[in-house]
């Protein structure tokens, strides 16, 4: 059963898709990157957009200025991120099961640490104070912030893709993605790419985090809701591929809108249709490159 | 006639007798009452669990851990939030450690897990989750529930909205789960029984990251009734503020809605709220005050309906051992007394029960403000006596299919 949907609720449903696609590129840009490079399925990633959005609330509940307690936030992640590579993960490189079970079993032990420390009562910290306000169209209201968090998402989707496609760090993370052996016997130090993707994917789902916390909230159980998000996206957009990122982030963000206001009676499994759509007739997902 | 009531007569004087003459020796025998608790303590659903032991420690700290005379063994047991855990759980401390009541499960779907198993162990069982049938067409002798059906606070939310606000157009949310389906159709059946009609019900699933959406296909209406629970009403309100409906449409709220315990967590997005529940903080009874002066001062935190309904629930197992006396707490007389104690002064109000084992008790209408900075629910209107069957007759309430997303059907969808 379709619902018909006005104009104006089609614009606020449009505009709340392009920030929710925002959201979901910081989170699962890092994700690809380190499937990508490291072929790791992270299952910890979740985790990382949860805790970083405790770390965030604890800073702006100390009175830190939003935009650093999110820096923070990142900054924090990717030390503790760089911990789990050198240390956890590194020796288990290239054996995915012993990965998988790693990376679940810190997401349970993350959890229940959350748990502990923050309890199971939901924060939901006010966005910054300049961003507090509503934009007016259509007869309806839409939030500021929301589309703040837009141009965070290009912001950094800008700077990632300068890194990756213009730098000479960028050609070897390309090159460890596209043939890491023949990059090690280039003289290309893999490991050390792969610890540095971990942080920097790491330090993203923890920014993500920071950014969502005010219209997501911070509750347990949101590591298992975003991890499934992530994956979606990275398995629509193809892994190693920070444009099928983004176009996936985007998709996801539409599908999801109008897909729950429209198909109510599909709200269920309106995301995994074009996953399953993909794994069929594209496995290697949208932009990804079929391994040679 | 007359030698029959000579007869009882004198039983009475010999058991009067008997009894005091072995009172010293009884008081020292008497075994302590054992409480166990099926909460949960880790996973999603802590929130709620770890409020439920707070509240029952309460109690029993107050209490010093005796009850009419026992001693208290408490036992808590995490069910990790699943039906299979929480019959795990049961086992364990009806097996195990023998215990004369459990409090508890927190969730629907773990308690009807374990009704059949209570029933068959002849173990009562206190429980707080909500799914209506468990006092009604599946009535079970062991459960008692002094809490609330889900419906029973949102039957007053529809009397109230139609009858006092005055609304006669409303929109219904709430996750697409039975604990949703029972609260909307309550709401709906004594919202339209008086006048009102709803016009739109939604159903986001449980997992929703964002309600926009939902909240964009909410028209023209005089009032919202939302019934989202956990951390979901948190990321609902404060969308529904964003998106500028909190100005124009009214927003009404079912008790975990808007629970005393959530309020720290929220914002201005909740001023002006009206919601239901069994239990207020704000509410003045005796009982209440030193409740909330306790879990103000060993948890820093204000009590809500699961904190709350732990500590009645502590209080009935203490009127029901206080009941049967010298004669043990044990499987079929102490879920009978259970059945037929009424205690005066609790933190919600009097409280007894109805045959099914559900309570007939106060229902608070409260308004959510902001006092010296603090959000408060203040009650502004007391329903008292309110059975789960409502004003309705209880035989043809019965005669119903239970409440579900379907039933009463919506007649008004526009």
């Amino acid at each position: 059963m379709m619902v018909q949907i006005t104009s104006a609720q089609a614009a606020i449903l449009a505009v709340n898709s392009i920030a929710l696609g925002g959201l979901l590129f910081l989170l699962s840009a890092g994700f690809s990157l380190i499937f990508g490079l490291m072929r790791i399925p992270n299952l910890v990633h979740g985790s990382f957009f949860m805790l970083g959005g405790y770390f965030g609330v604890t800073f702006l509940d100390r009175g830190v200025n939003f935009w650093l307690a999110a820096l923070l936030s990142a900054a924090a992640m990717a030390v503790i991120g760089g911990l789990i590579e050198r240390f956890l993960l590194r020796r288990l490189e290239g054996q995915i099961l012993p990965q998988v079970l790693l990376t679940l079993g810190l997401a349970f032990i993350i959890a229940d640490i959350c748990l502990m420390v923050w309890t199971g009562d939901p924060w939901q910290p006010s966005p910054p104070p300049e961003l507090r306000g509503t934009a007016q169209a259509f007869g309806m209201f839409f939030p500021l912030y929301r589309l703040a968090i837009l141009g965070v998402a290009v912001v950094i989707a800008i700077a990632l893709w300068l890194m990756v496609d213009r730098t000479r760090l960028g050609a070897m993370i390309r090159a460890g993605v596209d043939d890491p052996v023949i990059a090690r016997v280039m003289g290309i130090k893999v490991s050390q790419l792969f610890t540095l993707i971990f942080c920097l994917g790491a330090a993203l789902a923890a920014f993500a985090g920071v950014m969502g916390a005010p219209y997501l909230s911070v509750y347990p159980g949101l590591d298992f809701e975003m991890l499934p998000l992530a994956l979606i996206v990275v398995i629509l957009g193809g892994t190693g591929s920070l444009l099928g990122a983004l176009v996936g982030s985007f998709l996801i963000g539409f599908l999801y809108n109008f897909g729950q206001a429209m198909f109510p009676d599909l709200a269920y499994v309106i995301l995994f249709l074009p996953m399953v759509l993909v794994l069929v007739l594209r496995p290697q997902g949208l932009f990804g490159r079929v391994e040679a | 006639m007359t030698t029959h009531r000579r007869t009882v007569l004198k039983g009475l004087l010999g058991a009067g007798v008997s009894a005091v003459a072995l009172k010293a020796p009884t008081v020292l025998a008497q075994t302590p009452v054992k409480i166990g608790l099926l909460t949960v303590k880790t996973g999603p659903l802590a929130q709620g669990g770890i409020q439920m032991e707070q509240g029952i420690v309460t109690f029993l700290k107050e209490k010093n851990y005796t009850l009419a005379g026992r001693k208290v063994d408490f036992i808590s047991a995490d069910t990790g939030g699943n039906p299979a855990g929480a019959k795990t759980k049961a086992q364990e401390l009806i097996e195990r450690d023998k215990v004369h009541v459990i409090l508890g499960p927190l969730a629907a779907f773990e308690l009807l897990a374990i009704t059949d198993y209570v029933r068959d162990h002849q173990t009562p069982l206190i429980s707080l989750a909500a799914a209506e049938d468990v006092t009604q067409r599946k009535a079970n002798p062991f459960v008692i529930r002094p809490s609330a059906t889900s419906a029973q606070c949102c039957h007053v939310m529809g009397d109230y909205a139609a009858k006092e606000l005055k609304y006669k157009r409303a929109a219904t949310i709430s996750e697409d789960f039975a604990f949703g389906y029972e609260q909307m159709a309550g709401f709906q059946r004594v919202f339209e029984d008086n006048g009102g009609r709803v016009v739109k019900k939604l159903w986001p699933p449980l997992v929703t990251p964002d309600y926009t959406p939902y909240i964009a296909q909410i028209g023209n209406v005089d009032c919202v009734f939302n019934g989202f629970a956990g951390s979901n009403p948190v990321k609902f309100m404060r969308a529904y503020a964003d998106l500028g409906l909190k100005g124009r449409i009214p927003l009404l709220a079912g008790w975990t809605a808007m629970d005393d315990a959530l309020l720290r967590s929220l914002g201005d997005e909740a001023v002006g709220v009206i919601s239901v529940a069994f239990y207020s903080a704000d509410y003045g009874s005796e009982s209440n005050k030193r409740f909330v002066a306790a879990m103000q001062k060993d948890y820093g935190v204000l009590p809500g309906g699961y904190s709350a309904g732990m500590y009645v629930a502590g209080q009935c197992v203490e009127a029901a051992v206080q009941k049967l006396g010298d004669a043990g707490p044990d499987g079929k007389t102490l879920a009978e007394a259970l059945h037929q104690i009424s205690v005066a002064d609790t933190p919600r109000g009097p409280v007894k029960f109805d045959k099914y084992g559900n309570v007939v008790g106060d229902v608070f209408v409260r308004r959510c403000e902001r006092k010296g900075g603090q959000l408060v629910n203040t009650v502004i209107k007391t329903y008292s006596n309110v059975s789960q069957f409502w004003t309705y007759d209880e035989k043809e309430f019965l005669a119903n299919p239970v409440y579900s997303r379907d039933y009463p059907p919506a007649k008004y969808i526009e």
